[in-house]
C-alpha cells in the first residue's frame, strides 16, 4: 500500500488534525476562557456544534455504504435513532428516584402508564457498559438481520432504498406506540446525568463535544482503513459493476453485509453521542425524511470521499440553522434546491471540485448504466 | 294594497289556529294548578292533537307557562320573551309577567310531559320528524309512549316510518315483564328482524332479566342469531372498507407504477403530484359560481390531470432527463423537487388545511342491511376502476401504449427499432403525474387538502408498486387490493398502527423472496 499521496489523502490528514484540534480546543475555549474574551465559546454553541459533529459521523457511516458500495440506504436514521434510544434508556435509568413520580426503578412514563415492573428490554440499562454495548449491538444486529436477507436475495438499487425506507417507517410507527415500551410519542427526555456528571453542566457539554470530535476522527480512521484495504477495493468494484465482481468469484453479499453492519454501528454511536447533547430522543428521529436528508449531506459534500460527507453534514446543518432562524419559509426551497442542484451539477459534491480525479468518486459512464435504467 | 292583503291573510290564519287550538276546558284545568288536574290536562292536550299543544307543553316543562291571577287567563312566554295567550295564540303586549304565577310541575309530571312531547312529534306531519321520534322511543323504551305510538302506528302511511314505529313498540313490549308472553315473543321476533346493535342490547337485557321460560329461550336464540348476523355484517363492512382503501391506494400508486415501469426511476415527488391535483380541485371550487358547484369535479378532473401532468413533464425535461442511468440520484433529485413543490404550495395557499366540499351526489351515505356505504367512497371506487380501465386501454390499444411497453421491456432494443425513448420517457412521466393529479381530486374528497397531503400516501404507494411489480398494471391492481384489504381486515384485531407495521415487515420479507415484485418483467433486459 505505498501509493502516492492524493489530494484527498492530504485532506484526510487535515481533517484528522482539525477534529482532534477541535476536541482539545473547544473545552479550553468554553471553560478556561473568560466570558468577555472574543474566543469564548458560549455553551449553546458548544451543544450546537456537538450536534453537527454527530451528524458528521452519521454522514461518514452513510458514505461508507453509499459512496463506496453503492447501497443507497434511506433508513440510516433508524440506526442512528436506535443508538440514541440505547443511550437514552441508560440516561433514563440514571434519573432514578429524581423523576416526577420518584420511582427508583421505573422511568416516569412507565409509572404514568401504570406499569408495575421494568420490561425485559430495559434490564441492564442502569449499567453504562451494558448501554454502550447495546449502542453498537442493536443497530449492528438489525443491520445484520436486514442485510443478511436483502443482500442474499440480491435486492439492489431503488428496491433496496425503498425497503430501507419502509424499515425506518415501520420502526417509527412502532416507537410511537405507548405499549411498545420506549416512551411512545414523547420519547425519552428530562435526563439528569451521565456517568455521574450533570448533562446540563457546561463542563459535561464540552466533554461530550470533545468525545464527539474524537469519535468523528475514529469513524473516519476506521472507514479509511476499510476502504483503503483490499477489501475496500472489492467494495468499490461492487459499486461499479456488481455482476462482474460476482462472476469473478467474489461473494458480493458478504462484502456488502460487512460494510453495512459496520456502517450501522457507526451510525448508532453517532446517535448515542447525539442524545445527551440535545437532551431528548423521540420517534420522529426515525422519520424517513431525516434519513433522506442525511443522504443529501453526503451528496453535497461529495460521496465516496468520507471527508466530504462529514463536511457536507456540517455545512448543510449550519445552513439549516441559519435559514430556519432567518427565513424559515425558504429553508425547504433551499434544501430542495440543494438536492436537485447537487445531483445535477455536483455529482462529486463540493469536494469533487478540489479533490484529484484519482479520488474514489464514482464516474457515471463506466457503471452498468443501461442495465440500471431498466428495473 | 299588498300589505293589507297580507294582514287579512294573517288574520285568517290566526283565526284558523285559534279555532284548531286546544279546547277551553282542557286549558282551564291548568288554571287549577293542582298536580292531578295538570296531569289530566296534559293527556287531554296530547289526545286533542292541537297544533299549539307542543309549544304549551314545552312552556310547561320549562316553567314558562303562566297564569294571570287576575284575569284567570293562561299565557306562555316564548324563548324570545313574547307573552302569548295560550288559548287564542294572540301576542299580548304590555303585560307584566312578574305578577303571574307559574304552573307548577313535579318529577312525575315532567316525565309525563316528555312522553307527551315525544308522542306529539310522533304525530308530526313531517315524515322525517316522525321517524326520528320513533327512533327516540325505540332508544328510550318509555312505556308511557305506548298509547301514542299505537295511535301513530295506526295512522302511519309511510312504510319505513311504520316499520320503525312497530320496532319501537316491540322494544317497549319485549322489555315489559308484565306483558303477555305471546306479545313478548312477537316483539322479540320483530327485534330480531331489526337485528342491529341497539336491538342486540335490548334482547340481551331481556335474555338476562326474563324469568326462565319461553321468553327467555326465545330471547337467547334471538340474541345468538343477531350476534351471528352482526358479526357477518361487520365482516362485510370491513371488506367494504378494505375495497375502499384499495381504490385509494390504486389511484395513488398506478401513476407511480407507470413511471417506475417505463423509466426505472422512483419519483419521490409523486405524492406532490397528488397534492397538486387536490389543490386544483380546491382552486376550481373557489372560482366556480355557486350555481355550477355541482359540476366542480367535471372541471377539476381535467384541470388536475393537466396541471400535474404539465408539472411532471417539466420535471422530466429539467431534471430527470439529465440523470439517466442513475436511478438513485434521480430519487434524490425528485425528493428535492417534492420539497420545493410543497413549500411553493404552502407559500401560495397557506399552510392550513383547505376545505373542499363534496358535491351533493357524492355526499351522504346509504344503508344496506347492516352495511353503511358512503357515496363519496363509492364514487372513488368507480373512478379508480375507470382510471385503471382507461390506462389499460392506452397501454394495450394505442400506438403510444405499444411504444411505452416496448421501452419498458427493453429500452435499447426499442431505441434500435426507431422509438424515440426520450419522447416516450417524457410522455410517460407526464401521464403518470397526470394520473396522480386525478388521484388528488379523489383524495381531496376524503382527506385534508394540505401541502403535506402527498407525504401520507407516498410510502404506501411505494409498497404497492414494489409488492405488485411493474410487469403490468394488473400487478399494481393486485398489490393495491391485497394491501388495502389486508390493512382493513387486520385493523379490527390488532389496531391500525400495528397492522401497518406488520404489513411493512411482510413486504420487506416478501421482497427477499421476489425481489422484483409479484408481476415482474421477464426477459434478459431485467436481470443485471
Amino acid at each position: 500500500m505505498k501509493a502516492p499521496l492524493t489530494r484527498l489523502d492530504l485532506l484526510g490528514y487535515l481533517f484528522l488534525a482539525a477534529t482532534i484540534g477541535a476536541a482539545i480546543l473547544a473545552p479550553l475555549l468554553a471553560l478556561a476562557t473568560p466570558k468577555s474574551s472574543p474566543f469564548f465559546l458560549p455553551p449553546y454553541v458548544v451543544a450546537l456544534l456537538g450536534k453537527y459533529l454527530c451528524y458528521a459521523i452519521l454522514a461518514i457511516a452513510l458514505d461508507l455504504v453509499w459512496g463506496y458500495c453503492g447501497i443507497l440506504s434511506l433508513g440510516h436514521g433508524a440506526f442512528f435513532a436506535l443508538g440514541g434510544y440505547a443511550m437514552g434508556m441508560y440516561l433514563m435509568r440514571q434519573i432514578g428516584a429524581r423523576g416526577v413520580y420518584a420511582n427508583p426503578l421505573l422511568p416516569d412514563f412507565m409509572v404514568f402508564l401504570n406499569w408495575k415492573e421494568l420490561p425485559l428490554a430495559w434490564w441492564g440499562f442502569h449499567s453504562f457498559a451494558y448501554a454502550a454495548l447495546m449502542v453498537a449491538l442493536v443497530p449492528g444486529l438489525l443491520a445484520f438481520a436486514f442485510g443478511w436477507f436483502a443482500f442474499r436475495s440480491r435486492v439492489t438499487g431503488v428496491y433496496l432504498s425503498i425497503i430501507t425506507q419502509a424499515l425506518t417507517y415501520a420502526l417509527k410507527l412502532a416507537f410511537f406506540r405507548n405499549d411498545f415500551g420506549f416512551g411512545g410519542n414523547n420519547g425519552l427526555t428530562d435526563f439528569k446525568d451521565v456517568l455521574g456528571l450533570n448533562v446540563q453542566a457546561d463542563s459535561t457539554r464540552a466533554a461530550l463535544f470533545s468525545l464527539s470530535a474524537l469519535a468523528l476522527a475514529l469513524a473516519y480512521l476506521v472507514s479509511r482503513a476499510i476502504v483503503g484495504s483490499k477489501y475496500g477495493k472489492a467494495l468499490t468494484a461492487i459499486r461499479d459493476a456488481e455482476s462482474r465482481v460476482r462472476f469473478l468469484g467474489y461473494r458480493v453479499e458478504n462484502y456488502k453485509l460487512f460494510v453495512f453492519v459496520v456502517s450501522a454501528i457507526i451510525a448508532g454511536v453517532a446517535g448515542a453521542l447525539y442524545v445527551p447533547q440535545v437532551g431528548i430522543i423521540n420517534p420522529s428521529e426515525f422519520d424517513p425524511a431525516n434519513s433522506i436528508e442525511a443522504v443529501i449531506w453526503v451528496a453535497v459534500g461529495g460521496r465516496g470521499t468520507l471527508v466530504g460527507a462529514a463536511l457536507g453534514a456540517i455545512v448543510v446543518n449550519f445552513a439549516k440553522t441559519y435559514f430556519t432562524g432567518a427565513f424559515p419559509e425558504y429553508w425547504l426551497f433551499a434544501l430542495g434546491g440543494l438536492f436537485v442542484l447537487a445531483t445535477l451539477f455536483l455529482p462529486k459534491g463540493l469536494l469533487g471540485l478540489i479533490a484529484a480525479p484519482a479520488a474514489a468518486a464514482p464516474a457515471a459512464p463506466v457503471r452498468e448504466a443501461a442495465k440500471e435504467a431498466a428495473p | 294594497m299588498i300589505a293589507r292583503l297580507l294582514a287579512t291573510l294573517l288574520l285568517v290564519c290566526c283565526a284558523t289556529l285559534a279555532r284548531a287550538g286546544a279546547a277551553d276546558d282542557t286549558l282551564a284545568k291548568f288554571l287549577d294548578d293542582k298536580f292531578p288536574s295538570t296531569a289530566a290536562a296534559i293527556s287531554e292536550l296530547v289526545a286533542s292533537g292541537a297544533p299549539n299543544a307542543a309549544p304549551i307543553l314545552q312552556a310547561l316543562a320549562d316553567g314558562r307557562l303562566l297564569i294571570d291571577p287576575v284575569a284567570r287567563v293562561l299565557v306562555y312566554k316564548t324563548m324570545a320573551g313574547a307573552v302569548i295567550n295560550a288559548r287564542t295564540g294572540e301576542i299580548l303586549g304590555g303585560v307584566d309577567v312578574a305578577a303571574f304565577k307559574k304552573v307548577r310541575v313535579n318529577n312525575a309530571l315532567r316525565s309525563a310531559i316528555d312522553a307527551a312531547l315525544g308522542s306529539l312529534t310522533l304525530a308530526s306531519p313531517d315524515a322525517a320528524v316522525r321517524l326520528a321520534a320513533a327512533e327516540a322511543v325505540f332508544k328510550s323504551r318509555d312505556a308511557k309512549a305506548l298509547p301514542a305510538l299505537d295511535v301513530a302506528l295506526a295512522r302511519e302511511t309511510n312504510a319505513r316510518v311504520a316499520e320503525v314505529m312497530s320496532e319501537a313498540r316491540a322494544a317497549i313490549i319485549a322489555g315489559d315483564a308484565s306483558a303477555p308472553a305471546a306479545d313478548r315473543l312477537a316483539a322479540l321476533e320483530a327485534l330480531k328482524r331489526r337485528g342491529d346493535a341497539d336491538a342486540q342490547g335490548l334482547i340481551e337485557d331481556v335474555a338476562t332479566t326474563a324469568e326462565a321460560g319461553a321468553v327467555k329461550t326465545a330471547a337467547q336464540s334471538a340474541l345468538s342469531a343477531i350476534q351471528t348476523r352482526l358479526a357477518l355484517w361487520n365482516a362485510v363492512q370491513n371488506l367494504w372498507y378494505g375495497v375502499s382503501a384499495s381504490s385509494v391506494l390504486l389511484l395513488a400508486a398506478i401513476g407511480l407504477a407507470i413511471t417506475f415501469g417505463v423509466m426505472g426511476v422512483i419519483n419521490m415527488a409523486h405524492g406532490e403530484m397528488v397534492m397538486l391535483g387536490a389543490y386544483a380541485t380546491f382552486f376550481v371550487q373557489s372560482l366556480l359560481p355557486p350555481s355550477l358547484s355541482q359540476w366542480s369535479l367535471a372541471f377539476a378532473l381535467p384541470l388536475a390531470f393537466i396541471v400535474a401532468g404539465a408539472v411532471g413533464v417539466l420535471i422530466e425535461r429539467l431534471v430527470i432527463r439529465y440523470l439517466y442511468g442513475r436511478p438513485l440520484e434521480t430519487l434524490l433529485a425528485t425528493w428535492g423537487v417534492s420539497l420545493i413543490l410543497q413549500q411553493t404550495v404552502r407559500t401560495i395557499f397557506g399552510a392550513n388545511n383547505r376545505q373542499v366540499t363534496a358535491p351533493a351526489f357524492m355526499s351522504g351515505s346509504m344503508e344496506w342491511g347492516g352495511l353503511s356505504i358512503t357515496s363519496g367512497r363509492l364514487w372513488i371506487i368507480a373512478l379508480a376502476i375507470l382510471v385503471f380501465a382507461a390506462l389499460q386501454f392506452v397501454l394495450r390499444a394505442t400506438p403510444f401504449g405499444l411504444r411505452m411497453r416496448a421501452v419498458t421491456q427493453n429500452r435499447r432494443m426499442a431505441s434500435a427499432m426507431g422509438i424515440s425513448t426520450d419522447n416516450i420517457d417524457m410522455l410517460a412521466f407526464g401521464l403518470g403525474s397526470g394520473i396522480a393529479g386525478i388521484a388528488g381530486v379523489a383524495l381531496s374528497q376524503i382527506d385534508n387538502v394540505s401541502p403535506n397531503l402527498g407525504q401520507g400516501y407516498i410510502i404506501d404507494s411505494f409498497m404497492v408498486v414494489v409488492f405488485g411489480g411493474v410487469g403490468n398494471l394488473w400487478g399494481t391492481l393486485f398489490g393495491a387490493v391485497t394491501l388495502g384489504l389486508a390493512n382493513k381486515l387486520l385493523e379490527p384485531f390488532i389496531g391500525a398502527v400495528l397492522g401497518k407495521i406488520l404489513l411493512l415487515v411482510f413486504i420487506i420479507l416478501f421482497i427477499q423472496k421476489r425481489p422484483r415484485g409479484l408481476f415482474a418483467l421477464k426477459g434478459r433486459a431485467v436481470e443485471a
